[in-house]
């Protein structure tokens, strides 16, 4: 008896590696603090009451950007223990399962648990206040697409020590991925935290499209949205197009792995490229997905910060629609020497580059927006103008690898994982940073410390140059991706220690930037409800803004109106006059999306472990939550006129 | 206006007093948007099955072929019961839009029945086809049959338990804005199942037997 149960034990919990005896000690002694500080403070109702049932867009959006933020630190650490492992050639730091194990995880958290929420917190955070709508239009879906990413994220961490880590790469390309190769549970967590994390980014974009179509204010005609609404609006139509794609693609690998299918097998008729392009038609479109509200990010605090307004605007929506359209014809460029042919891979070649010119359109119109503007130097700019140059060289080097021929030269090798990171941490990374320096006020109410903010940047910066442009040498002079570890004869060494010491300035800048946020919360400094001088609706409330964020909703007959406003009552003019308060309608809080997306966590974590004895119960509570929201039928109630009222006399005697 | 869940029906006469407010969204109308939008997203999902379908397509590994195993006179059964029960689904929303309550129970309830014996017809077939030897794990071919008109299945047998729970909350609340939307939703949603299984039935069986 006692032996079985070490034998599962030994089976089911990640043993052998220190490193994660370490993890598994530190994960218990976390779980032990937090469950005692919310025991001792008394503070269960309270987190279930305003965070684990809210329906609130700004209460998710905060809970979205927490989530990434730890996320990125976990990614972080991957990636050091990656950079470590290559500071010197035949270095045995971490054993090649166990680096394989880190390259995946580091790949999947950073885009899908790292990019993805820190987006969808942005998206939700400024996108009601900035089209002056009181919430997202379906309120309760919101909450349940925040939970079903939570829950899949965790599920497929708990993988660090459970069962063990995926190690196909962070798309998991068959026949590797397959029973055949990797009959591990290490697929299937990758599988289940990526399916369900993924439903709800699906619902997400559905609840955006309309959202922005359907619920803008009075008067703000499409043409005149903020052009981060339309770069919001550009990245969740193509969520709507691409994301199905990836649900049916890991679909069809859980069939394959559990069914004993054979849909990317190299028997029996399979086609493992099949996957290949399937998992590209999903995943090249989910770069632009992500790097166009950064566009949007960046256009906001060019205007803002150069005090004019946006250069371009006909022209930056007509860029930001034709990249979401374009990313859809561009995905073979991932494998040109797969072998399709010269006239395939032209075709994919010149589309490639087709996208560089609406990108380079947008380049010229930040650059014209700033050009004889009053241009001050926050922290938010100074990200957007060390954004720029880091982006044209990441974008020229795209292009370089766009040219089929020269890509059979270039392909996974260190030029590729130098280029990809250019355009991700240059382009992706930078713009949620801004956008989060940038719009801090609005969501706490309080301004960070600038200075460090400063040292922030400036480790950030410096170390992401030491760290990759080495690499493009590195992949020059041969080195491959995925390499574990290297001979002292190759010549690879001082590169490889260079990006080393790049990698751990950029960890030193996180740091600084997790000082920054404890710094400025100690030190608290009140921030009015306008701290830039903004030029958009999120800046006309206070901060941070009331419940129903506007009392009256503003007519928007500019593009920028709160700036036009500001302008107006500069010059003498009246303000426009404010209609009567009414009663607001606003959506009850539920539990039902907390509960449905656990449930959905039990049946994932089931079918990981072929256990139909939990997936089944999982699935039908999946499916009871359902019902039961579909026979709620009171679910929505009104917040009176005086307490309006109340609300926003208390918000102006702060500001 | 923000809200989530149903419409309470309480509150409806005083929403209906706002109407004249631009603030005031049309929640049924949005929630409309929401599933037409929805449907565009399940259009990608099978059409990517589709895709996979047709490159997979001949791929049996030397095993059963399709037109050695498809009976054709079940699957036209099937799609002239799919296709009657989207007319009775249509029914169903005239009687509604009449105001007929136990008209549009009746329909619904026999759209539902039809469903139900679409998909118990499509079990046979599939036990049928696996006592003939072809399983979902038999060749790259019958992994991408089985999926394809599987989750087409799984489709219409989701939309029963969805209608059921519909007809229920009508016998509750009677016709009104929320029900009514629920019930175009569902009627909606019917019909784009409906045209999927032409496309099944096309390229799936017809070309398959030919």
């Amino acid at each position: 008896m006692l032996d079985n149960i070490k034998d599962f034990a030994s089976d089911f919990f990640v043993t052998g590696d220190p490193l994660i005896y370490g993890a598994d000690v530190s994960i218990g002694l976390t779980m032990i603090a937090v469950v005692f500080a919310l025991t001792y403070f008394k503070k269960w109702n309270w987190l279930w009451k305003d965070w684990l049932t809210t329906v609130d867009h700004k209460r998710i959006g905060i809970m979205y950007v927490i989530a990434a933020l730890l996320m990125l630190f976990r990614g972080g650490v991957d990636a050091l223990l990656m950079r470590t492992q290559l500071a010197v050639p035949d270095s045995d730091f971490l054993s090649p399962e166990h680096y394989n194990q880190i390259f995946t995880t580091h790949g999947v958290i950073m885009i899908l648990f790292m990019a993805m929420p820190l987006m969808f917190g942005l998206f939700n955070l400024v996108i009601p206040l900035q089209i002056g709508a009181r919430d997202v239009a379906f309120p309760f879906l919101n909450s349940l697409s925040f939970w079903l990413f939570f829950f899949g994220a965790m599920l497929f961490n708990v993988s660090f020590v459970i069962g063990g880590s995926p190690d196909a790469g962070w798309l998991s390309y068959p026949p590797l991925s397959e029973m055949s190769h990797s009959p591990g549970v290490g697929q299937d967590f990758y599988i289940w935290g990526i399916q369900i994390s993924g439903i709800g980014s699906l619902m997400t974009g559905i609840n955006f499209v309309v959202t922005i179509l359907k619920m803008r204010t009075p008067g703000m005609k499409l043409m005149k949205m903020p052009m981060f609404t339309w770069s919001v609006l550009s990245s969740s139509l193509t969520i709507l197009l691409a994301f199905p794609i990836l649900t049916v693609t890991l679909a069809l690998l859980f069939i394959d792995r559990y069914f004993g299918a054979h849909f990317f097998t190299l028997d029996s008729g399979g086609n493992p490229m099949m996957y290949i392009n399937l998992i590209w038609m999903w995943g090249h479109p989910e770069v632009y997905i992500i790097v166009l509200p950064a566009f949007g990010i960046f256009s906001e605090i060019v205007a803002t910060f150069s005090k004019k307004r946006l250069f371009g605007y006909k022209s930056m929506v007509f860029a930001l629609m034709s990249i979401s359209l374009f990313s859809f014809f561009t995905w073979a460029h991932h494998f040109f020497t797969m072998g399709s042919g010269a006239n395939v891979n032209i075709f994919f070649a010149i589309t490639t580059m087709i996208i560089a010119i609406p990108t380079g359109v947008k380049v010229f119109n930040w650059l014209f927006t700033m050009f004889r503007g009053r241009i001050s130097f926050p922290t938010p700019m100074l990200w957007t103008v060390a954004f720029i140059p880091c982006f044209i060289v990441g974008g020229m080097t795209g292009v370089l690898l766009s040219v089929a021929p020269a890509d059979f030269q270039f392909h996974n090798s260190y030029f590729l994982i130098a280029h990809f990171h250019q355009v991700i941490i240059g382009g992706v990374a930078f713009g949620f940073f801004a956008g989060l320096y940038y719009w801090w006020p609005k969501v706490f109410g309080f301004t960070l410390n600038e200075r460090l903010g400063k040292w922030a940047f400036w480790t950030w910066n410096i170390g992401f140059y030491v760290c990759f442009m080495p690499q493009y040498v590195l992949g020059l002079m041969g080195m491959t991706r995925r390499l574990s570890t290297y001979g002292w004869d190759k010549g690879w060494y001082e590169l490889n220690l260079t990006s080393t010491i790049g990698g751990f300035l950029m960890g030193i800048g996180f740091l600084f930037q997790v000082w920054q946020i404890l710094h400025s919360i100690k030190f608290m400094k009140r921030a009015t409800g306008d701290p830039w001088g903004g030029r958009t609706l999120e800046w006309s409330i206070p901060s941070p803004a009331p419940l129903y964020n506007f009392a009256t909703l503003p007519q928007a007959d500019e593009k920028d109106p709160w700036w036009e406003e500001k302008t107006r009552i500069a010059d003498g003019h009246a303000p426009l006059p404010k209609p009567k308060l009414e009663p607001i309608h606003m959506p009850k809080n539920s539990g039902i999306p907390f509960v449905m997306s656990s449930f959905w966590f039990v049946a994932g974590f089931g079918l990981v472990f072929d256990w139909l004895w939990m997936a089944i119960p999982g699935f039908v509570g999946v499916a009871v939550c359902m019902l039961v929201h579909s026979f709620r039928y009171k679910t929505d109630y009104y917040i009176p006129v005086d307490e309006i009222e109340r609300t926003e006399a208390a918000a102006r005697r702060n500001v | 206006m923000a809200q989530s869940g149903n419409h309470s029906i309480a509150n409806s006469s005083h929403g209906h007093g706002h109407a004249h407010d631009d603030g005031h969204h049309d929640l049924e109308a949005l929630r409309m948007m929401g599933f037409w939008i929805f449907l565009i997203t399940d259009c990608i999902l099978f059409g990517t099955l589709f895709a996979t379908y047709v490159v997979l397509n001949g791929n049996t590994a030397g095993g059963p072929t399709p037109s050695e195993l498809f009976e054709m006179p079940g699957v036209i059964a099937e799609t002239f019961i799919l296709l009657t029960s989207s007319f009775t689904s249509g029914l169903a929303v005239l009687c509604m839009n009449r105001g007929d309550r136990k008209g549009l129970i009746i329909w619904l309830a026999i759209t539902a029945l039809l469903g139900a014996s679409f998909v118990s017809l499509e079990v046979t077939e599939f036990v049928k086809l696996v006592h003939e030897g072809a399983a979902i794990s038999t060749s790259a071919y019958w992994s991408a049959f089985f999926t394809l008109v599987g989750t087409h299945g799984l489709h219409v047998s989701i939309g029963l338990v969805w209608m059921i729970s519909i007809m229920i909350q009508l016998g509750r609340h009677g016709i009104n804005s929320v029900t009514k939307r629920k019930v175009n939703i569902v009627s909606l949603y019917w019909h784009f199942l409906d045209v999927v299984w032409i496309f099944v039935f096309t390229i799936v069986y017809m070309m398959g037997v030919m």
